[in-house]
């Protein structure tokens, strides 16, 4: 189209561009809402019918990959104690770390962001490298696949959120609040640990929650590291099942009633995350109230 | 009463333990650090064995995949990997590009509210919840209404459905970087281009995606990279057959879905074992390289408005 063609034209002809871009931009954002809509209800179509009592509160019984009765409860415990254990894990590695960047490395610019960029890249790493790494480590170590190999390898995926997520509110706290400490005479740590920490709770709740949610629904790092058993684990060295691989290896069942399960497995599982939504929104507004306001 | 004694022996002890505090703090700061190289080395050792009577580039380029005659060619999984991680960038990039512009620029702030909880759950739901919709939804409707409009006779599990499968779940993730990005840029650029009377798309078109072109380009970059590692849901939907896809209507082989469909087979054959742990730093490699790239482009992009 030639520059000059009459100013007119040109007017009407960007109206229009303003007009279907507006539209493109409008039916894009909705999209994704549809598309989060389409998935839950999907699950919840499918999985709302196969789901019964029995699938949460029975462990497999005999003959139950091929359509007989019992649960997932081996799952869903295994799971928890996969979350629970690798959250608590990377959580108390995590902390301090990000304390540590947020205190004794406060001025020093660009180790900080160095680390940051570091952790930005471990956060990269897909999870079946981890869990290939995990399976190195483990056959270094001496360990079988197992529970506490599993959280192992989960803390070590989840670490990066853990303390970017934690490292995003204590870079907002102003320098002021700690040099208010520091000039009152405490320590680098008592500040750390006592100031600071305090003040950036909500993000450490989310920091946690988010860990948490992430290292329940991670399917391809457990594939190598927690084998899967039919029973509950007692002890960290006993191998678990984990409700994402329950879902994976019944949906490649052939039998439609043990398909039906990991239908009503699936439910389960989105459950859990959705909980997990809801209550990182809820403490975060719950714990903002008590953080000094500048 | 506090004596100076005692005032004395307080200190040490507090420092002692700040002191103590920073050492322990550091060294775990350290193995986050070596981390990276740690998974590095570890992937490299395990792989080494394969090295021994094989060759780099002979692996790459070479598409036999027979592991119990020891031929070990990656180029069918690494070409489905790149038809799969372009395709799902093509779906994903513009419908995250608009929106995003979208909800910086045009919507109300309710909208951004609302639209949150939306992405953060996106981002949330596990890859495996992924894949069930994917095989429940998107295996369906591609072999009962796509593939017929082009007619083609497939089963369902193709290219196109991991790439969907896979463009809805690096949605929230390209999203999130995006608006970032476009919030880095200053408001002056746009207003004075608004006061000049420009019209908004006109400004979003000329100013804000011309400045913001470097971050765009890098939000993708770390998109692709996210693809690119994506394991369970693009396993469960992709058809996992042994060749090179011609069309986005075959099934194909993903790297990371070789990697999760051998894991427990590998134990016998060393070399098998090896060749695995080779494509898992294939992966680790790749994805690195693209997460660099586009990191440092992000890195350069934000200090330029500062």
């Amino acid at each position: 189209m030639k520059k000059n063609s009459g100013k007119s034209f040109k007017k009407t002809r960007l109206k229009y561009e303003e007009y279907f871009f507006r539209w493109v931009m409008f039916l894009s954002n909705y999209i994704i809402a549809l598309i989060l809509g389409f998935i839950i209800y999907t699950i919840l179509k499918t999985g709302i019918p196969a789901l019964s009592l029995e699938m949460i509160t029975e462990t497999p019984k005999g003959g139950f990959y091929f359509g007989k009765e019992g649960g997932v409860l081996n799952a869903i415990i295994g799971s928890l104690y996969l979350g629970l254990g690798s959250t608590f894990l990377a959580f108390v590695v995590g902390l301090p770390v990000a304390l540590f960047m947020n205190t004794w490395l406060m001025n020093k610019k660009r180790t900080v962001n160095l680390v940051r960029f570091i952790l930005d890249l471990l956060w990269g790493v897909p999870s079946i490298v981890y869990g290939a790494f995990g399976f190195t480590l483990m056959v270094l170590l001496g360990l079988k696949a197992s529970l506490l190999a599993g959280i192992i390898v989960i803390a070590l995926l989840i670490l990066p959120i853990m303390i970017r997520g934690i490292d995003e509110g204590l870079k907002n706290i102003p320098k002021g609040l700690y040099e208010a400490s520091y000039s009152l005479g405490s320590t680098k740590s008592e500040t750390a640990f006592k100031v600071m920490m305090k003040q950036t709770m909500p993000c450490i709740i989310t920091a946690v929650l988010l860990s948490f949610g992430r290292a329940i629904g991670d399917t391809a790092a457990v594939l190598f590291t927690t084998g899967f058993t039919d029973n509950i684990p007692t002890s960290l060295s006993q191998p678990t099942a984990t409700l994402p691989l329950a879902i994976f290896f019944q949906l490649s069942s052939p039998i439609p009633e043990v398909k039906q399960r990991a239908y009503a497995a699936a439910v389960i599982l989105t459950a859990i995350i959705l909980v997990i939504s809801i209550l990182s929104r809820v403490f975060t507004y719950r714990y903002k109230k008590h953080s000094i306001k500048f | 009463m506090i004596s100076l004694f005692s005032i004395q022996r307080m200190i040490p002890g507090r420092v002692k333990a700040d002191r103590f505090n920073r050492t322990w703090m550091f060294a775990w700061l350290l193995v986050i650090v070596v981390l990276p190289l740690a998974i590095a080395f570890g992937l490299i050792w395990k792989s080494s064995l394969l090295f021994e009577d094989h060759s780099l580039i002979e692996m790459i380029v070479s598409s036999e995949w027979k592991t119990l005659s020891g031929k070990f060619g990656f180029l069918p999984f690494i070409i489905s990997s790149l038809w799969v991680t372009f395709l799902a960038l093509i779906f994903a990039g513009p419908v995250c590009l608009f929106s995003a512009i979208y909800l910086t620029f045009y919507a109300k702030a309710i909208v951004l509210k609302m639209m949150q909880p939306v992405i953060d759950i996106l981002a949330g739901i596990p890859s495996v919840i992924y894949g069930v919709w994917g095989v429940v939804a998107i295996v369906p409707i591609v072999s009962k209404y796509v593939a017929p409009v082009f007619g083609v006779q497939t089963s369902g599990y193709t290219i196109l459905t991991g790439a969907v499968v896979l463009a809805v779940m690096i949605i929230p993730f390209i999203l999130n970087i995006i608006i970032e990005i476009l919030n880095t840029i200053p408001k002056e650029l746009s207003e004075a281009s608004l006061s000049l009377g420009a019209g908004k798309w006109y400004t979003v078109k000329q100013v804000v995606l011309r400045k913001a072109f470097p971050g765009v380009v890098s939000a993708m970059g770390l998109g692709l990279s996210r693809a690119f590692g994506e394991t369970i849901a693009v396993l469960m939907v992709v058809g996992n057959v042994v060749h090179i896809p011609k069309g986005i209507f075959q099934p194909g082989y993903p790297l990371p879905a070789l990697i999760a469909n051998n894991y427990g087979e590998m134990m016998s054959i060393p070399q098998y074992d090896s060749a695995l742990m080779f494509s898992a730093l294939l992966l680790l490699t790749i994805v690195l390289v693209f997460n660099l790239v586009s990191r440092f482009m992000i890195i350069r992009y934000e200090e330029k408005f500062r």
